[in-house]
Formats: C-alpha cells, sequence, structure tokens
C-alpha cells in the first residue's frame, strides 16, 4: 500500500503568486517523468488546479509492474497536484477478482478505484458508476477507437473507464521470414513458398519446419512457436484465437460462445473442435516445456529470440522491440491466421473461402471504473481522467512491462512508433495489424457475462485435457458444453442472454 | 477460603450451582476462543454449503443439498482425491525413509554433525512458494539447469513439467526436498530419547547392527513414528502452494490435487456455496481415513489399537 500526502507549503504558494502575475507559459511538468504536458480535459495543467486536499482516495489494482506500476505512478502524480491521499492496494491477477467482489457483495465501500480485467463487466456492472456525461465527452475519450468505447458499454451506458486496448495478433522473425536463402531452402524442402502464415494450418506447418533447429546460428537451437498453454494462465485466450477464425462465420450472426436465442453452448461445435486439433498438433513446434508456457514464459520465449512466431498481446512484441533486445527490429506483427473453412452452424456444414476467413479476437484487456458506493466519485473520476490523459497515455505506451497498449486512434500512428526507435517495417506493420482489426466486420469478444470465470476456468481446463492426450479434442469440448449448460441453468438462462446480447451486439456490429 | 489446596465439598444445592458457575467461568475465556476460531468458521462453511452463493447469487439462500450432490457427481473432485492419495502416500513413505536414514546418520557420532544438521533443516525453513519458483526455474525444461546438466550425459530433454508423469514426479521430488527435513527433526529427538538399556542388552546378546536396529531401535522407535507419519500425511494432504506455483495443476488435471481444486471452484470460479461443500466433504473424508490410517498403524507397529 502507498500512502501519499502533500501539503501545500509556503514555496507552492509563492509559485502560484508568481505564476498569477506572470503571462501565461504553460508549466512544466516535466519533472513527473513525461515529455510535456499536453492539452486536455485532465491534463497536469488541468489536475494541478484542483484542490482535493483533505480527501482520500482508495484504489485496487494488479500487481507491480503490469498495471500496478502506471497505477501507483499516477497515483503519485495526482496525489502531488492535488493534495488528496491515494491508497494503493496492489493484488496478484489471481486473487484480483475475489479481492473486488468480496466487498461489493458485502456491500462494504472497499475501493473508490477499481483496476480490473474488463471481461469480468458481466459480473461488476451492477456495482459500478456509470461514467459522468462530462467525462464522456473529454478530449481523451472523443479519440477512445470504437471497439475500446464498445468494451467499456454495457446496456448502451459506459460504466468503464478506457485506459487500455489489448488484441491478439501474431508475431513473427523478419530476419527469417525476408531472408533470401532461407526463403529458397523453404521451397526447395517443403514445395511452397515462404509467406505469413494467412491459415492455422499454414502457421503450424512453417512452426514445424523451422522446430529444432538454430536457424539464428547463434548455436542453440531454436524452436517453431511460443504459445500461451499453460492451463490457469491466459491459456483460454490462445484457444479462442486458434478456433475464432473457424468458428465465427462472417454471415452467421447471433452469438459465437452461444446461439443466442437458445442459449446453447457452441463450444463443441466442429469449428471450435477444428481449432483445438490444430493447438494439440502445434505442440510438436513449442519449445521444451512449451505446453506448460504461461504469457510470461511466452514474452520471454519470443521475446528473447528462441523462437519463430508467436501470437498474444502486445508484451511480446513491445519486448522484443525495446533497446536492449537482440531482435529489436528484426520483428513484424500481422493479422492472427485465418481459415479456409469455417463451420456454418445456420447450415450445419463447413464452407470454403478463397481467401482465408479472419476473425480478430479483441481479447479483453484492463479497464478501470468507479464504485457505485464511493463517497468520492468526483475524485475518482478525475483520479482515472487523470490517469489516462494524452501525456500520461503516450508515456505509458512506450514501457512494455506497463501493459498499457494502444485504445486512442492517436496511438496508431507509424511516426510515433518509429520516434521509439522502431524502423519502418515493425512499425508500420504493428499500426496495420492493429488499424485492421478495428475495421474488421467480423471481431470476436471474450465472454462477457456473469460468471465468466466459470465459463472460462471450463474452457481451459478441457482444453488443457486434450492438449495433455486425457481425452479427444470432440470429447474434451464435449465435456466443457456439458458444464456450460450446467452453470448457464445455475446462473439463469435469461440473465445470461441479457448480458450475451452486449456481447453479440459488438460481434454483430451493432453498437 | 481454601483448605489445603483443594476446594471444600459443598454442602447445599446453592453451593453446587456457585460451585459450577465458577468452573464454567474459568474455562469461559478458552470456550469462547474455541467458538471464534473453530466452531464458528465451521458453522458457517455448513451453512454457506446449503447456499447458491456464487457470483450472482451473494445472500445465504437455502437449496437443500444440490451442492452436496453435485460434490458426488463431481468426477474431477474425486480423481483430485485419488491424486492426492497417492502424492501423499509415496511422498511421505519417501520423507520417512530419507528423513530416518538421515537421523540414523546424525545420531551416531559423526564429523560435522551440527553443521549437517543445520543444513538439512534449510528447505523446511524456507517459504513453499518461493522454493516452488526456484525449483520451477530450476525444471524449466529449455532454459532449467537441471536439463542442461543431463544433456551433458547425452540424457533429455527431460519434459519435466510439460508431460503428466514428469510433472506428478517433480512435485514428488519438491514435496520430498522440502519435508524430509521434518521428518528427520522429529526422529532424531526419538532416537536422542531412546534409553541405553536395550542396545546394551543387544550388544551383550551379540546383536549385529542391523538385528539391533529392527529389534530394537525401530519398535522403541514406534510411537514417534506413528506421530511423525500421522502429522505428515495431514499435511500433505493439504498440498496446494506447491501445485499452483509448479504446475497449475497441469498438464491436463494430471497434478491436480482436492485442495487446489477447491480453491479453483471456490476463489478463483466464485463458487462459494459450492467449494464450501467440497471443503466439508473433503474435510469429513480425511478424518475418516486419517482415523483409519492411525488404527493401523498402531496395529501393525505397536501391535495394539489404543
Amino acid at each position: 500500500m502507498i500512502k501519499i500526502n502533500k501539503f501545500i507549503g509556503p514555496a507552492s504558494l509563492l509559485a502560484l503568486a508568481v505564476a498569477a502575475a506572470s503571462p501565461a507559459i504553460a508549466k512544466d511538468y516535466t519533472q513527473f517523468g513525461i515529455q510535456k504536458d499536453l492539452p486536455g480535459t485532465c491534463s497536469y495543467e488541468a489536475i494541478d488546479a484542483k484542490d482535493y486536499s483533505g480527501r482520500s482516495l482508495n484504489v485496487i489494482t494488479h500487481a507491480i509492474p503490469v498495471i500496478g506500476e502506471p497505477t501507483a505512478l499516477h497515483a503519485e502524480q495526482f496525489a502531488e497536484l492535488t493534495g488528496a491521499e491515494v491508497n494503493v492496494v496492489h493484488v496478484p491477477f489471481g486473487d484480483l477478482f475475489q479481492r473486488i467482489m468480496i466487498p461489493f457483495q458485502s456491500e462494504q465501500n472497499a475501493y473508490d478505484v477499481l483496476f480490473y480485467a474488463s471481461l469480468w463487466i458481466g459480473d461488476f456492472n451492477r456495482f459500478l458508476e456509470p461514467v459522468p456525461q462530462k467525462y464522456i465527452d473529454s478530449t481523451g475519450m472523443a479519440d477512445v477507437t470504437d471497439s475500446f468505447t464498445g468494451v467499456a458499454t454495457w446496456n448502451g451506458q459506459m460504466i468503464q473507464y478506457p485506459m487500455d486496448g489489448d488484441r491478439h495478433y501474431l508475431k513473427y522473425r523478419t530476419d527469417i521470414f525476408d531472408n533470401a536463402e532461407v526463403q529458397a531452402k523453404f521451397l526447395a524442402d517443403t514445395g511452397s513458398a515462404l509467406t505469413v502464415p494467412e491459415t492455422w494450418e499454414d502457421y503450424n506447418k512453417v512452426a514445424a519446419y523451422f522446430n529444432d533447429r538454430d536457424w539464428d546460428g547463434d548455436g542453440e537451437l531454436n524452436y517453431g512457436s511460443a504459445e500461451v498453454a499453460k492451463r490457469d494462465d491466459l491459456m483460454f485466450s490462445a484457444f479462442i484465437s486458434r478456433a475464432a477464425p473457424y468458428a465465427k462465420h462472417p454471415d452467421v450472426k447471433g452469438g459465437f460462445f452461444f446461439d443466442l436465442e437458445t442459449m446453447e453452448p457452441l463450444i463443441n461445435s466442429p469449428g471450435f473442435v477444428r481449432g483445438l486439433k490444430l493447438f494439440v498438433d502445434a505442440q510438436k513446434s513449442f519449445p521444451p516445456g512449451g505446453n506448460n508456457f504461461g504469457l510470461g514464459d511466452e514474452i520471454f520465449s519470443f521475446g528473447g529470440g528462441q523462437t519463430l512466431m508467436s501470437y498474444s498481446w502486445d508484451d511480446a512484441y513491445v519486448q522484443a522491440n525495446q533497446a536492449d533486445s537482440r531482435i529489436r527490429n528484426m520483428v513484424a506483427a500481422a493479422p492472427l491466421p485465418g481459415a479456409g473453412e469455417v463451420w456454418n452452424r445456420d447450415t450445419g456444414k463447413w464452407d470454403t473461402f478463397a481467401t482465408p476467413n479472419r476473425a480478430p479476437y479483441m481479447t479483453w484487456g484492463w479497464s478501470s471504473a468507479v464504485s457505485s458506493m464511493s463517497e468520492e466519485q468526483d475524485m475518482a473520476f478525475d483520479f482515472l481522467c487523470f490517469f489516462s490523459n494524452e501525456a500520461n497515455a503516450k508515456h505509458d505506451l512506450q514501457i512494455g512491462r506497463f501493459g498499457v497498449n494502444p485504445y486512442r486512434d492517436e496511438h496508431l500512428d507509424v511516426d510515433f512508433w518509429k520516434g521509439q526507435g522502431w524502423e519502418n517495417k515493425t512499425a508500420e506493420s504493428y499500426v496495420s495489424t492493429l488499424s485492421d482489426m478495428e475495421q474488421s466486420q467480423n471481431r470476436v469478444f471474450d465472454l462477457r457475462v456473469p460468471g465468466v470465470s466459470q465459463f472460462m476456468s471450463s474452457m481451459a481446463n478441457g482444453v488443457a485435457e486434450a492438449m495433455a492426450g486425457q481425452k479427444s479434442a470432440q470429447e474434451a469440448l464435449d465435456g466443457v458444453a456439458k458444464e456450460w449448460a450446467e452453470i448457464t441453468d445455475r446462473i439463469g438462462k435469461d440473465r445470461l442472454r441479457e448480458a450475451y446480447a452486449n456481447v453479440v451486439k459488438l460481434e454483430d456490429n451493432e453498437g | 477460603m481454601l483448605y489445603g489446596g483443594r476446594l471444600p465439598a459443598p454442602t447445599n444445592n446453592l453451593g453446587k450451582i456457585i460451585m459450577l458457575s465458577s468452573k464454567h467461568f474459568f474455562l469461559l475465556p478458552a470456550l469462547l476462543t474455541l467458538v471464534a476460531i473453530i466452531l464458528f468458521p465451521l458453522l458457517f462453511t455448513v451453512r454457506v454449503s446449503f447456499s447458491s452463493w456464487d457470483v450472482f447469487q451473494s445472500g445465504l439462500d437455502f437449496i437443500g443439498g444440490s451442492n452436496y450432490v453435485r460434490v458426488f457427481e463431481d468426477d474431477r473432485f474425486w480423481q483430485s482425491l485419488q491424486r492426492l492419495s497417492l502424492l501423499s502416500i509415496i511422498s511421505v513413505s519417501l520423507q520417512y525413509t530419507l528423513g530416518f536414514a538421515l537421523a540414523l546418520a546424525v545420531w551416531k557420532q559423526v564429523r560435522g554433525g551440527r553443521l549437517l544438521r543445520v543444513l538439512f533443516l534449510i528447505p523446511m525453513m524456507t517459504t513453499p512458494v518461493v522454493m516452488s519458483v526456484i525449483w520451477r526455474t530450476v525444471f524449466h525444461e529449455s532454459l532449467g539447469p537441471v536439463n542442461d546438466i543431463l544433456s551433458a550425459f547425452g540424457i533429455g530433454p527431460v519434459p519435466w513439467l510439460s508431460s503428466a508423469t514428469g510433472a506428478f514426479i517433480s512435485v514428488l521430488i519438491v514435496e520430498v526436498w522440502q519435508w524430509t527435513p521434518f521428518m528427520f527433526l522429529l526422529l532424531l529427538a526419538g532416537l536422542v530419547s531412546l534409553p541405553k538399556e536395550p542396545y546394551l542388552a543387544a550388544a551383550i546378546d551379540g546383536a549385529g547392527t542391523w538385528r539391533t536396529f529392527w529389534q530394537v531401535t525401530f519398535p522403541l522407535m514406534a510411537p514417534i513414528t506413528i506421530g511423525a507419519l500421522i502429522i505428515r500425511l495431514i499435511e500433505a494432504s493439504k498440498i496446494m502452494d506447491t501445485v499452483y506455483v509448479l504446475t497449475s495443476g497441469g498438464p491436463g488435471t494430471a497434478t491436480e490435487t482436492s485442495s487446489y481444486y477447491i480453491y479453483i471452484r471456490g476463489l478463483r470460479d466464485f463458487q462459494i456455496g459450492y467449494s464450501a461443500a467440497l471443503s466439508l466433504v473433503y474435510l469429513v473424508i480425511m478424518i475418516i481415513s486419517l482415523t483409519i490410517i492411525a488404527k493401523l498403524l498402531l496395529r501393525m507397529l505397536v501391535g495394539r489399537d489404543e
């Protein structure tokens, strides 16, 4: 817990007096670690003008560094600027949900501000204060992409404050894919050209070819693919990425995980089963122990140059391109592989696509909110507005370990990333991949319904059983579908349908 | 007034009542502590287990025995219990064998005996979570030192954490490494307190080392052995932190133990009512099975039930 107190001293008063007497000169806030204060509703200057002395704010967030570190940093800055006392509690991811939910359920006003995984909106929405109109009209909010405005919205009302934008995409080594000698050898050995994988079948094939070889010539073996495959470490997101193009048909509306009308689980439909079979098959191209890789291992493996390809959040990409990385500017981004055949649940048949079907996965990510029980809501929203102001957002994006990724249109600017030392292809492929996902009409979002943890935990267990060879892909997903039906019965079909309609609206581009 | 350190016998009914009340009064602090730390949580858990408290339903409603019916139909829970039993029996047996061997080695005068005693205790004194993180690094299949060393002998890479058998053995190794010192400590204390006469008698009778061990040391150590085994079985059956950090119950469900499964259902999935039912069923099974094991050990090692 960090306690920060600020008392405006004589020096500050003197400074204020001098400032009032002088012509309008922009104040210097570089001592806070930013390059410069940027104009906006909640800029440093705007927040500096507020006085919250004698008031305190309780904030719960993730452990340091991911999101926890920027929370601590901006809490300290907010306290210095406004005189407020800001108490920050850091909690490991595995405990975060229950640490927020238990006070909510027992009606204790434990925290004013909450940072958490955005997919929990289905569980938390009852306890969150809608974002006031003046913040919705703020400069920072106006630039948030449509996807992440949608992620923050529940039943037409914005109840989460956007401060991060996450999605899964493909990352690959350009020094191998663009190498003429390697391309020629690949063609000679396999009979096909070496290209960035268009389908998951291609991905597995390329990964298998480059597995167990020292293709970067450093004397150590390299491997084909690093994936988050550890059961209780966000593996559910990796599986959704792999299954999405086979199960999300662009012409079939009304639900990806469930049939919205009947609320029958679709998780054991042929599209998901195909995705799982390919996930199981991919294990042979993992580094040793790769089927026990959590997110940290995946970042370390790809970011450290051990593997040829990977897909997950931005962290591995940013890490690979940091100044001290030995593979800096040797990586590029691309859309997640697609599928040549897509399951059509309306016709009960596989449809063939000449151009592979893509189904970009807008993978949850972090969000923030203010508790409806908070007695400091004005200050709490000011804090969130300050946290994500223009200068702070740009600062946080540049530090991989902070876990803040592009969520505003201005963040999707090639020049900004080139300014971080990224070369043309690295920056352009990154920006174009993320921008294209924003434009896609066939996106997949998380299952943002009450009890999402139960659904995802059940799915992860089924997938893990198939990955470990304990069950076939079909058997494992049949077991998951059975559990999902039981969870649906327990939580209530109508309640779930009402919540799931929010997700379907996003996926079907209706809201 | 006290007479010779004893309370006088009350002569009438009022006196008896006052006597009884004062006895209860002195028992009250202990009783209240017992209620606060044992009975209340236990009774509250029983009450919660008959509710549907989960992520959406937060009140203590009453749903009868539905959660218990669900427990008996939950294959994953019963499989985790079987896995736990196997893990506990193997790990405690190994801990006992190694702990006894080490205690015997240090019991007799050996050079550096004091240093060895301290060294043997280090694993037990470390935090399980911290040690599990270190062991996870040690067992890392592409970057860890174990496979590196084995590869120098042309072995491997061994799938320590990514195969069902490897992960089970890895958990077993960490458990044995961490808790053998506990066995060592208890058994050494027992050995030190053994009487010398039986050994003199054995020596006069010409018994060799092996015969002295089986016919003198081992029987004399039986009460300590039973205590040590039961304590360790109770502790081993609660294994959670090592599994959580080392394997997260995987690959698949290969190392998922009952405690870890209850943790997933309760704190990850937030099925509070159901996890309370799981906990109570688990508690009852543990009480019954450990009572049976204790009786069997008594009969085997001491030759009587009490």
